[in-house]
Protein backbone atom coordinates (compact mmCIF):
# COMPACT_ATOMS: atom_id res chain seq x y z
CA UNK A 1 0.00 0.00 0.00
CA UNK A 2 1.62 3.65 -0.63
CA UNK A 3 1.32 6.47 1.18
CA UNK A 4 -1.77 8.03 -0.63
CA UNK A 5 -3.54 4.63 -0.73
CA UNK A 6 -3.31 5.25 3.08
CA UNK A 7 -4.06 8.74 3.40
CA UNK A 8 -7.27 8.05 1.27
CA UNK A 9 -8.30 5.04 3.55
CA UNK A 10 -8.03 7.23 6.66
CA UNK A 11 -9.74 9.76 4.87
CA UNK A 12 -12.42 7.40 3.96
CA UNK A 13 -12.84 5.87 7.30
CA UNK A 14 -13.38 9.55 8.91
CA UNK A 15 -16.87 10.59 9.85
CA UNK A 16 -16.73 13.62 8.67
CA UNK A 17 -15.45 12.95 5.11
CA UNK A 18 -16.22 9.09 4.57
CA UNK A 19 -19.21 9.44 2.06
CA UNK A 20 -17.18 12.06 -0.39
CA UNK A 21 -17.03 9.93 -3.60
CA UNK A 22 -13.47 8.51 -4.41
CA UNK A 23 -12.56 10.69 -6.83
CA UNK A 24 -12.82 13.55 -4.10
CA UNK A 25 -11.22 11.15 -1.49
CA UNK A 26 -8.15 10.90 -4.12
CA UNK A 27 -7.75 14.61 -4.71
CA UNK A 28 -7.77 15.42 -1.10
CA UNK A 29 -5.39 12.83 -0.23
CA UNK A 30 -2.93 14.58 -2.27
CA UNK A 31 -3.13 17.73 -0.24
CA UNK A 32 -2.51 15.29 3.16
CA UNK A 33 -0.12 13.96 5.90
CA UNK A 34 -0.76 11.71 8.33
CA UNK A 35 1.08 13.16 11.54
CA UNK A 36 1.00 12.29 15.18
CA UNK A 37 1.02 14.88 18.37
CA UNK A 38 2.35 13.74 21.60
CA UNK A 39 0.19 14.94 25.04
CA UNK A 40 1.49 18.31 25.26
CA UNK A 41 2.36 18.91 21.67
CA UNK A 42 0.91 22.25 20.49
CA UNK A 43 -1.20 21.46 17.03
CA UNK A 44 -2.52 25.27 16.63
CA UNK A 45 -0.81 28.54 18.15
CA UNK A 46 -2.92 31.69 18.78
CA UNK A 47 -2.28 34.41 16.45
CA UNK A 48 -0.49 32.41 13.79
CA UNK A 49 -1.22 32.02 10.05
CA UNK A 50 -4.25 29.40 9.74
CA UNK A 51 -2.70 26.97 7.16
CA UNK A 52 -3.87 23.60 8.29
CA UNK A 53 -6.84 21.60 8.84
CA UNK A 54 -7.17 18.38 10.59
CA UNK A 55 -9.02 15.41 10.64
CA UNK A 56 -8.80 13.66 14.18
CA UNK A 57 -7.97 10.17 13.89
CA UNK A 58 -7.25 9.14 17.37
CA UNK A 59 -6.74 10.93 20.74
CA UNK A 60 -8.04 13.66 22.66
CA UNK A 61 -7.16 17.71 22.04
CA UNK A 62 -8.28 20.78 23.94
CA UNK A 63 -8.71 24.28 22.79
CA UNK A 64 -7.75 26.68 24.92
CA UNK A 65 -7.12 30.50 25.09
CA UNK A 66 -4.60 32.35 27.08
CA UNK A 67 -6.92 34.55 29.67
CA UNK A 68 -4.65 36.80 31.10
CA UNK A 69 -4.21 37.03 34.74
CA UNK A 70 -6.42 34.02 34.88
CA UNK A 71 -3.81 31.70 32.81
CA UNK A 72 -5.11 29.39 30.07
CA UNK A 73 -8.82 28.60 30.16
CA UNK A 74 -9.78 25.30 27.89
CA UNK A 75 -13.18 26.04 25.82
CA UNK A 76 -13.64 22.74 24.39
CA UNK A 77 -12.09 19.20 24.07
CA UNK A 78 -12.01 17.46 20.60
CA UNK A 79 -12.01 14.03 20.35
CA UNK A 80 -11.46 11.27 17.99
CA UNK A 81 -13.90 11.77 14.56
CA UNK A 82 -14.01 15.27 14.71
CA UNK A 83 -12.30 17.75 12.80
CA UNK A 84 -10.48 20.69 13.32
CA UNK A 85 -9.62 24.35 11.95
CA UNK A 86 -11.71 26.40 9.87
CA UNK A 87 -9.65 30.09 10.59
CA UNK A 88 -7.78 29.13 6.73
CA UNK A 89 -11.15 29.62 5.08
CA UNK A 90 -11.61 33.20 6.29
CA UNK A 91 -9.53 36.79 6.58
CA UNK A 92 -7.45 37.39 8.21
CA UNK A 93 -6.56 33.54 8.26
CA UNK A 94 -4.75 33.15 11.02
CA UNK A 95 -6.05 31.02 14.17
CA UNK A 96 -8.15 32.57 17.05
CA UNK A 97 -7.21 29.65 19.77
CA UNK A 98 -4.60 27.07 21.05
CA UNK A 99 -4.83 23.76 20.26
CA UNK A 100 -3.00 21.16 22.34
CA UNK A 101 -2.64 17.09 22.34
CA UNK A 102 -4.28 15.98 25.98
CA UNK A 103 -3.00 12.24 24.82
CA UNK A 104 -1.57 11.00 21.75
CA UNK A 105 -3.56 12.42 19.07
CA UNK A 106 -3.15 11.05 15.25
CA UNK A 107 -4.28 13.29 12.70
CA UNK A 108 -4.86 13.31 8.68
CA UNK A 109 -3.07 16.62 8.24
CA UNK A 110 -4.40 19.04 5.02
CA UNK A 111 -2.33 21.98 3.67
CA UNK A 112 -5.10 24.41 3.78
CA UNK A 113 -3.77 26.78 1.02
CA UNK A 114 -2.88 23.78 -1.75
CA UNK A 115 -6.96 22.91 -0.69
CA UNK A 116 -7.89 26.32 -1.39
CA UNK A 117 -6.37 26.01 -4.68
CA UNK A 118 -8.19 22.59 -5.28
CA UNK A 119 -11.24 24.47 -4.38
CA UNK A 120 -10.56 26.96 -7.14
CA UNK A 121 -9.66 24.39 -9.89
CA UNK A 122 -12.84 22.40 -8.93
CA UNK A 123 -15.59 24.29 -6.88
CA UNK A 124 -17.56 20.47 -6.51
CA UNK A 125 -14.86 19.54 -4.40
CA UNK A 126 -14.64 22.85 -2.61
CA UNK A 127 -18.39 22.78 -1.95
CA UNK A 128 -18.89 19.30 -0.58
CA UNK A 129 -16.13 19.73 1.66
CA UNK A 130 -17.58 23.27 2.59
CA UNK A 131 -20.73 21.73 3.26
CA UNK A 132 -19.05 19.34 5.44
CA UNK A 133 -17.50 21.72 7.71
CA UNK A 134 -20.18 23.62 7.63
CA UNK A 135 -21.85 21.34 9.52
CA UNK A 136 -19.24 20.80 11.71
CA UNK A 137 -19.40 24.49 12.46
CA UNK A 138 -22.96 24.30 13.32
CA UNK A 139 -22.57 22.06 15.78
CA UNK A 140 -19.89 23.66 17.85
CA UNK A 141 -21.76 27.33 17.62
CA UNK A 142 -24.52 25.81 19.28
CA UNK A 143 -22.47 23.65 21.79
CA UNK A 144 -20.55 27.30 22.27
CA UNK A 145 -24.00 28.61 22.85
CA UNK A 146 -25.40 26.10 25.12
CA UNK A 147 -22.10 26.42 27.10
CA UNK A 148 -22.71 30.18 27.76
CA UNK A 149 -25.71 29.56 29.60
CA UNK A 150 -25.15 28.20 33.31
CA UNK A 151 -27.31 24.88 32.67
CA UNK A 152 -26.94 23.25 35.85
CA UNK A 153 -27.63 26.50 37.94
CA UNK A 154 -30.68 25.61 39.72
CA UNK A 155 -34.30 26.81 38.10
CA UNK A 156 -35.74 29.80 39.93
CA UNK A 157 -38.40 27.49 40.87
CA UNK A 158 -36.26 25.25 42.90
CA UNK A 159 -35.25 27.72 45.33
CA UNK A 160 -36.86 25.97 48.30
CA UNK B 1 -45.97 -7.02 51.70
CA UNK B 2 -41.98 -7.57 52.26
CA UNK B 3 -40.28 -4.51 50.87
CA UNK B 4 -36.57 -5.18 48.75
CA UNK B 5 -34.75 -4.11 52.43
CA UNK B 6 -36.58 -7.23 54.05
CA UNK B 7 -39.00 -5.60 56.54
CA UNK B 8 -42.65 -5.00 56.47
CA UNK B 9 -43.87 -1.97 54.53
CA UNK B 10 -45.80 0.20 56.50
CA UNK B 11 -49.84 0.01 55.84
CA UNK B 12 -50.42 2.24 53.36
CA UNK B 13 -50.86 5.85 54.42
CA UNK B 14 -54.74 6.89 54.88
CA UNK B 15 -53.64 10.33 54.42
CA UNK B 16 -51.07 11.18 52.32
CA UNK B 17 -50.65 15.03 53.69
CA UNK B 18 -49.16 13.18 56.80
CA UNK B 19 -45.57 13.11 57.46
CA UNK B 20 -43.99 10.16 58.55
CA UNK B 21 -41.33 10.26 61.30
CA UNK B 22 -37.92 9.42 59.56
CA UNK B 23 -34.75 9.51 60.94
CA UNK B 24 -31.42 10.44 60.04
CA UNK B 25 -29.08 7.81 60.05
CA UNK B 26 -26.08 9.39 58.09
CA UNK B 27 -25.40 12.97 56.63
CA UNK B 28 -23.15 12.88 53.32
CA UNK B 29 -21.49 15.89 51.68
CA UNK B 30 -21.29 15.54 47.93
CA UNK B 31 -20.27 18.44 46.73
CA UNK B 32 -20.00 22.66 48.28
CA UNK B 33 -23.47 22.88 48.18
CA UNK B 34 -25.14 19.18 47.97
CA UNK B 35 -25.21 16.79 50.25
CA UNK B 36 -27.15 13.29 50.66
CA UNK B 37 -29.40 12.50 53.86
CA UNK B 38 -29.90 8.74 54.35
CA UNK B 39 -33.33 8.07 56.43
CA UNK B 40 -34.67 5.13 58.02
CA UNK B 41 -38.62 5.26 59.10
CA UNK B 42 -38.57 5.57 62.63
CA UNK B 43 -41.47 3.85 63.39
CA UNK B 44 -39.86 0.36 62.38
CA UNK B 45 -41.79 0.07 58.96
CA UNK B 46 -40.71 -0.35 55.69
CA UNK B 47 -40.39 1.74 51.92
CA UNK B 48 -40.93 0.59 49.06
CA UNK B 49 -40.92 2.58 46.00
CA UNK B 50 -39.64 2.80 42.22
CA UNK B 51 -36.77 4.47 41.02
CA UNK B 52 -37.04 8.03 39.95
CA UNK B 53 -40.19 8.55 42.50
CA UNK B 54 -39.80 11.58 44.88
CA UNK B 55 -41.13 12.29 48.51
CA UNK B 56 -41.62 15.17 49.97
CA UNK B 57 -39.27 16.30 53.01
CA UNK B 58 -40.15 18.57 56.18
CA UNK B 59 -38.05 20.47 58.07
CA UNK B 60 -39.54 20.48 61.11
CA UNK B 61 -40.75 23.64 61.32
CA UNK B 62 -39.25 25.30 58.41
CA UNK B 63 -41.41 23.88 55.40
CA UNK B 64 -41.37 21.01 53.05
CA UNK B 65 -40.08 20.26 49.74
CA UNK B 66 -40.11 17.57 46.90
CA UNK B 67 -36.83 15.48 46.77
CA UNK B 68 -36.25 12.39 44.15
CA UNK B 69 -34.97 9.52 45.63
CA UNK B 70 -31.60 9.08 45.06
CA UNK B 71 -30.95 5.29 45.94
CA UNK B 72 -32.04 1.92 44.25
CA UNK B 73 -35.08 0.03 45.42
CA UNK B 74 -32.51 -3.36 45.74
CA UNK B 75 -30.21 -0.94 47.52
CA UNK B 76 -29.85 -2.14 51.31
CA UNK B 77 -29.78 0.37 53.89
CA UNK B 78 -31.50 3.38 54.19
CA UNK B 79 -33.45 5.81 51.40
CA UNK B 80 -30.93 8.26 50.47
CA UNK B 81 -32.30 11.44 49.56
CA UNK B 82 -29.52 14.07 47.53
CA UNK B 83 -30.19 18.00 48.00
CA UNK B 84 -28.86 21.36 46.89
CA UNK B 85 -28.73 23.70 49.09
CA UNK B 86 -31.09 26.42 47.49
CA UNK B 87 -33.21 27.64 49.80
CA UNK B 88 -34.60 28.01 53.17
CA UNK B 89 -36.11 24.80 53.70
CA UNK B 90 -33.10 22.85 51.68
CA UNK B 91 -30.64 24.35 53.66
CA UNK B 92 -32.35 23.69 56.91
CA UNK B 93 -32.31 20.32 55.83
CA UNK B 94 -28.87 20.37 55.01
CA UNK B 95 -27.93 21.59 58.78
CA UNK B 96 -29.31 18.62 60.56
CA UNK B 97 -27.15 15.83 62.01
CA UNK B 98 -27.24 11.90 62.28
CA UNK B 99 -30.49 11.33 64.76
CA UNK B 100 -32.40 13.96 63.99
CA UNK B 101 -35.65 13.35 62.73
CA UNK B 102 -37.46 14.68 59.63
CA UNK B 103 -40.94 14.44 58.23
CA UNK B 104 -41.60 12.18 55.27
CA UNK B 105 -44.84 11.99 53.01
CA UNK B 106 -44.13 9.82 50.08
CA UNK B 107 -43.47 8.24 47.56
CA UNK B 108 -45.21 10.30 45.32
CA UNK B 109 -44.93 9.89 40.86
CA UNK B 110 -44.42 8.07 37.93
CA UNK B 111 -41.13 5.84 37.92
CA UNK B 112 -38.66 5.41 35.23
CA UNK B 113 -39.60 2.94 32.96
CA UNK B 114 -36.74 0.25 33.82
CA UNK B 115 -39.03 -2.80 32.88
CA UNK B 116 -40.62 -1.35 30.04
CA UNK B 117 -37.19 -0.95 28.61
CA UNK B 118 -36.02 -4.63 28.99
CA UNK B 119 -34.65 -6.11 25.46
CA UNK B 120 -34.20 -2.46 24.32
CA UNK B 121 -30.57 -0.50 24.26
CA UNK B 122 -30.75 2.48 26.71
CA UNK B 123 -29.39 5.79 26.58
CA UNK B 124 -29.19 7.66 30.15
CA UNK B 125 -28.68 11.73 29.60
CA UNK B 126 -28.01 13.49 32.88
CA UNK B 127 -26.77 16.89 34.01
CA UNK B 128 -26.03 18.36 37.37
CA UNK B 129 -27.69 17.25 39.96
CA UNK B 130 -30.11 15.77 37.89
CA UNK B 131 -27.78 12.54 38.46
CA UNK B 132 -29.19 11.89 41.87
CA UNK B 133 -33.13 10.85 40.21
CA UNK B 134 -30.92 8.87 37.35
CA UNK B 135 -29.12 6.74 40.16
CA UNK B 136 -32.11 4.20 41.09
CA UNK B 137 -32.44 3.69 37.46
CA UNK B 138 -28.77 3.09 36.73
CA UNK B 139 -28.35 0.99 39.80
CA UNK B 140 -31.31 -1.00 38.58
CA UNK B 141 -29.98 -1.86 35.16
CA UNK B 142 -26.51 -2.67 36.52
CA UNK B 143 -28.27 -5.07 38.82
CA UNK B 144 -30.04 -6.70 36.03
CA UNK B 145 -27.67 -5.94 33.05
CA UNK B 146 -27.95 -8.22 30.98
CA UNK B 147 -31.59 -7.53 29.91
CA UNK B 148 -30.75 -4.73 27.64
CA UNK B 149 -28.80 -4.16 25.02
CA UNK B 150 -26.20 -1.17 24.90
CA UNK B 151 -25.99 1.15 27.82
CA UNK B 152 -24.79 4.86 26.87
CA UNK B 153 -24.88 6.98 30.18
CA UNK B 154 -23.78 10.56 29.47
CA UNK B 155 -23.23 12.91 32.39
CA UNK B 156 -22.60 16.81 32.29
CA UNK B 157 -21.37 19.11 35.49
CA UNK B 158 -20.53 22.63 35.83
CA UNK B 159 -17.19 22.27 36.38
CA UNK B 160 -14.96 19.03 37.69
CA UNK B 161 -15.73 20.04 41.28
CA UNK B 162 -19.25 19.74 40.78
CA UNK B 163 -19.30 16.26 39.65
CA UNK B 164 -22.32 14.35 41.78
CA UNK B 165 -21.44 10.71 42.78
CA UNK B 166 -17.87 11.04 40.98
CA UNK B 167 -16.58 7.76 42.76
CA UNK B 168 -19.24 5.47 41.51
CA UNK B 169 -19.06 7.17 38.42
CA UNK B 170 -15.49 6.06 37.76
CA UNK B 171 -16.48 2.65 38.91
CA UNK B 172 -19.48 2.59 36.35
CA UNK B 173 -17.10 3.31 33.97
CA UNK B 174 -14.91 0.36 35.15
CA UNK B 175 -17.76 -1.78 33.60
CA UNK B 176 -16.56 -3.46 30.37
CA UNK B 177 -20.14 -3.15 29.43
CA UNK B 178 -21.20 0.13 30.01
CA UNK B 179 -20.14 3.21 27.77
CA UNK B 180 -20.23 6.39 30.37
CA UNK B 181 -19.01 9.53 29.28
CA UNK B 182 -18.37 13.02 31.53
CA UNK B 183 -17.66 16.15 30.11
CA UNK B 184 -18.18 19.77 31.90
CA UNK B 185 -18.42 23.10 30.79
CA UNK B 186 -15.74 24.69 32.68
CA UNK B 187 -12.25 23.50 33.98
CA UNK B 188 -10.98 24.95 37.04
CA UNK B 189 -8.06 23.25 37.33
CA UNK B 190 -6.53 20.25 36.46
CA UNK B 191 -8.95 17.62 34.59
CA UNK B 192 -7.61 15.23 31.93
CA UNK B 193 -11.39 14.71 30.48
CA UNK B 194 -14.24 16.08 27.86
CA UNK B 195 -15.13 19.69 27.83
CA UNK B 196 -17.92 20.95 26.34
CA UNK B 197 -22.18 20.58 26.50
CA UNK B 198 -23.46 16.60 27.39
CA UNK B 199 -26.08 16.96 24.88
CA UNK B 200 -23.38 16.97 22.09
CA UNK B 201 -22.22 13.76 23.34
CA UNK B 202 -25.52 12.14 22.06
CA UNK B 203 -23.97 12.14 18.78
CA UNK B 204 -21.58 9.83 19.02
CA UNK B 205 -24.47 7.49 19.04
CA UNK B 206 -23.06 3.13 20.39
CA UNK B 207 -27.38 2.66 20.41
CA UNK B 208 -29.54 1.48 18.08
CA UNK B 209 -31.73 4.38 17.39
CA UNK B 210 -34.94 2.50 16.33
CA UNK B 211 -34.61 0.25 19.73
CA UNK B 212 -33.49 2.24 22.51
CA UNK B 213 -35.02 3.92 25.08
CA UNK B 214 -33.81 7.36 26.58
CA UNK B 215 -33.90 8.82 29.95
CA UNK B 216 -33.38 12.21 30.84
CA UNK B 217 -32.79 14.51 33.94
CA UNK B 218 -31.39 17.63 34.74
CA UNK B 219 -32.31 21.18 34.21
CA UNK B 220 -34.77 21.83 31.57
CA UNK B 221 -32.71 23.53 28.76
CA UNK B 222 -30.55 20.45 28.54
CA UNK B 223 -33.38 18.45 28.41
CA UNK B 224 -34.77 20.35 25.80
CA UNK B 225 -30.98 20.26 23.65
CA UNK B 226 -30.93 16.54 24.88
CA UNK B 227 -34.01 15.86 23.10
CA UNK B 228 -33.51 17.80 19.76
CA UNK B 229 -30.04 15.76 19.75
CA UNK B 230 -31.83 12.42 20.18
CA UNK B 231 -34.35 13.57 17.01
CA UNK B 232 -31.59 14.33 15.17
CA UNK B 233 -30.32 10.13 15.77
CA UNK B 234 -33.86 9.18 15.00
CA UNK B 235 -34.92 8.43 18.21
CA UNK B 236 -38.95 8.94 18.64
CA UNK B 237 -40.43 10.91 21.18
CA UNK B 238 -42.21 7.89 22.25
CA UNK B 239 -38.74 6.26 23.27
CA UNK B 240 -37.68 9.23 25.34
CA UNK B 241 -38.71 9.77 29.21
CA UNK B 242 -38.32 13.26 31.08
CA UNK B 243 -38.09 13.77 34.48
CA UNK B 244 -39.69 17.28 34.86
CA UNK B 245 -39.15 19.56 37.90
CA UNK B 246 -42.10 21.97 39.04
CA UNK B 247 -42.86 23.86 42.26
CA UNK B 248 -44.74 20.76 43.92
CA UNK B 249 -46.31 21.35 46.95
CA UNK B 250 -49.13 18.79 48.15
CA UNK B 251 -47.64 16.22 46.24
CA UNK B 252 -51.12 14.73 45.04
CA UNK B 253 -52.57 16.49 42.40
CA UNK B 254 -54.66 18.71 45.00
CA UNK B 255 -53.15 22.18 45.25
CA UNK B 256 -52.33 22.98 41.05
CA UNK B 257 -48.66 24.48 42.38
CA UNK B 258 -47.43 21.93 40.03
CA UNK B 259 -49.67 21.76 37.05
CA UNK B 260 -47.40 21.54 33.26
CA UNK B 261 -50.86 22.03 31.01
CA UNK B 262 -53.60 19.41 31.61
CA UNK B 263 -51.24 17.29 34.12
CA UNK B 264 -49.64 17.51 37.52
CA UNK B 265 -45.86 16.78 37.81
CA UNK B 266 -46.56 15.46 41.02
CA UNK B 267 -49.09 13.38 40.46
CA UNK B 268 -48.81 12.49 36.41
CA UNK B 269 -45.03 12.81 36.87
CA UNK B 270 -42.17 13.68 37.30
CA UNK B 271 -41.31 10.96 34.77
CA UNK B 272 -42.96 11.96 31.60
CA UNK B 273 -42.95 10.10 28.23
CA UNK B 274 -41.63 12.52 26.00
CA UNK B 275 -44.34 12.21 23.41
CA UNK B 276 -47.34 13.50 26.15
CA UNK B 277 -45.83 16.86 26.78
CA UNK B 278 -43.95 17.47 23.84
CA UNK B 279 -46.26 20.07 22.70
CA UNK B 280 -46.66 21.58 26.18
CA UNK B 281 -42.64 21.29 26.42
CA UNK B 282 -42.41 24.30 23.73
CA UNK B 283 -44.08 26.58 25.31
CA UNK B 284 -42.11 28.83 27.20
CA UNK B 285 -44.71 30.17 29.97
CA UNK B 286 -45.17 26.88 30.85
Amino acid sequence: MTEQDDLRAQIKEHPLLHDLSDAHIAELATCAVAERFQPGEFLIRDRTPADKFFLIRHGTLSIELETPPKGRLVLQTVHEGDGLGWSWLVPPHRWAFDARAMTLVRTVTFDANALLARFEANHELGYQLLRRLLGMMAHRLTAARLQMLDLYGPPPAAKV
Amino acid sequence: MMTPHGTMAAPAQLDPMTPRPFRIRQRRKELADTFTLALAPDDGGGFAFQPGQFNMLYAFGVGEIPVSISSAPDEPGEILHTIRAVGKVSAALGALKPGDMVGVRGPFGTSWPVEAAYGSDLVILAGGIGLAPLRPAIRQVIAQREKFGNVVILYGARTPEDILFRKELQSWRGHFDLNVEVTVDRVTGAWGGRVGVVTGLIRQGGFDRLHSIALLCGPEVMMRYGVRALHDCGVASERIYVSMERNMKCAVGFCGHCQFGASFVCKDGPVFPFDRIEKLFAIPEL
